[in-house]
């Protein structure tokens, strides 16, 4: 049997995306199955991460397996210049499968065509979470009773926000219909407008959080981020126009969710984190089910 | 220049390639991306000569070698209208037309300085997604290289 990776999203088709919502749920009901007993898995972080990094390992230890690796690479070879071809050669050697998050874009593909073992991409840069994207689809379709027709909104960042781009490419699977609603720097970038054009999902572009939201079953918020604004004044008039308060609630849809995929800084006021709509701690939660699920499926030990 | 002295400059070779109505400013990426640079055939290089299509043009003439058409697609990443001929005995027998690669290995820099390639000993490699102003998908970032960023490898 050839490895299997997971890279990008892309790489797993719809069935596949399916498939992995059905584990994730199959470990919620039962967390605790020792199906990796004695396996080693590599978690290597060559940028860190608190989040990613503990819910996998979370999710391996779960699974029975142990962790070996590294959280920065201050204290590795890699710090002395070793190549990353020499340190994946290496490290494939000790394990069954590698988890990797690096700041270089395509790092973890690069990783999976030198490794003997399935890699996971906890992270590439600005590129692709697909990790996250999974879970924040088990999230959907826990929340909403499956995956079809889900009316969302995404707010924010839709320019840099990788979360939002991989996510936007596997709804594309499941007649989703969008509502995007970002400053004029921070637009969705022309190729996922003429990506879900080609597919023939409707698409609307908004400047505000109007009353569009009352439509939605899932708004999806992202951190508008001061660094990406060339003009800082830009960012000054728009920081609070992304900012989602509990008032803003009031006409929404009693099954609409609010899911984020943090850290949050001041994007969601705190007043929305009692509200019964707010979904993004649960979605946490869920992160160490669907990594369960992704790492179990892999290795081939959950089919 | 008149049209006999054109003629009479692709035929000057016996057998080999001509590849003509190269843009003048194309001619030294072109030499680096077939390798012209490293190879031992005879060969004539002539730049800045005038042409009635285009201005200007420069013109490439191998001795006894025949490219293939690999060689030859990547052309399209650079002088996409440039015209190769394959000559025989004095004579044309054959002109090669450029088809856009769908996929290309190594000899273009990915433009996205994020990317695992422009940051380790390894070869580029590419997607083409549009052949009509061409675009290069990175098979590692997943980012776009368009034409007009489009930068050679050293």
């Amino acid at each position: 049997m050839g490895k299997k990776n997971l890279i990008s999203i892309t790489d797993f088709s719809k069935e596949e995306i399916i498939h992995i919502t059905e584990l994730a749920a199959e470990f919620e009901a039962n967390p605790y199955q020792p199906l990796l007993e004695g396996r080693v898995i590599a978690s290597l972080f060559f940028e860190p991460s608190t989040r990613t990094r503990l819910s996998f390992e979370s999710a391996i230890n779960r699974l029975g397996a142990r962790v070996i690796g590294f959280s920065d690479t201050a204290n590795t070879s890699v710090s002395k210049g070793e190549t990353f071809h020499d340190t994946i050669t290496t490290i494939s050697n000790y394990c069954d499968m590698i988890v990797m998050r690096h700041s270089l874009e395509g790092a973890p593909r690069y990783a999976s065509e030198i490794s003997k073992v399935p890699v996971v991409n906890a992270g590439d840069g600005a590129n692709q979470h697909p990790s996250q994207t999974l879970l924040d689809l088990y999230s959907i379709k826990k929340t909403q009773g499956g995956l079809d027709g889900i009316n969302i909104m995404m707010i924010g960042d839709l320019k840099y926000g990788r979360t939002v781009h991989s996510l936007l490419q596997a709804l594309s699977h499941f007649n989703t219909k969008f509502t995007f609603v970002a400053p004029p720097e921070l637009q969705l970038p022309d190729e996922y407008k003429l990506f879900l054009k080609e597919k023939g999902l409707p698409f609307e572009e908004k400047r505000e959080i109007d009353e569009a939201i009352n439509q939605a079953d899932i708004v999806y918020m992202t951190r508008v981020q001061r660094e990406r604004f060339t003009d800082p004044m830009e960012y000054e008039r728009v920081k609070n126009v992304y900012v989602l308060r509990n008032s803003m609630l009031e006409g929404t849809k009693p099954n609409m969710r609010i899911l984020h995929p943090l850290p949050r800084v001041n994007e969601i006021a705190t007043d929305v984190d009692s509200n019964p709509k707010a979904y993004y701690f649960n979605q946490t939660e869920n992160g160490v089910y669907t990594r369960m699920a992704i790492i179990s499926y892999l290795l081939g030990v959950k089919k | 220049m008149t049209t006999t002295d054109k003629r009479m400059e692709v035929r000057a070779i016996e057998n080999g390639t001509v590849i003509d109505h190269i843009p003048s400013d194309s001619l030294f990426k072109i030499i680096k991306i077939l390798k012209l640079d490293t190879d031992t055939h005879r060969m004539t290089f002539g730049t800045n000569l005038e042409s009635k299509r285009m201005g200007s043009k420069a013109i490439i003439k191998i001795n006894d070698r025949y490219c293939q058409q690999e060689e030859i697609n990547r052309l399209a990443l650079i002088a996409p209208m440039a015209v190769v001929n394959i000559i025989k005995n004095y004579e044309v027998v054959e002109k090669r037309k450029i088809t856009v690669p769908e996929h290309i290995e190594g000899f273009v820099r990915c433009s996205n300085p994020k990317c695992i390639t422009n940051n380790e000993p390894m070869t580029t490699s590419f997607d083409v997604i549009n052949s009509d102003e061409i675009a290069l998908k990175c098979h590692y970032c997943e980012k776009i290289t368009y034409q007009k960023q489009m930068e050679l490898i050293k």
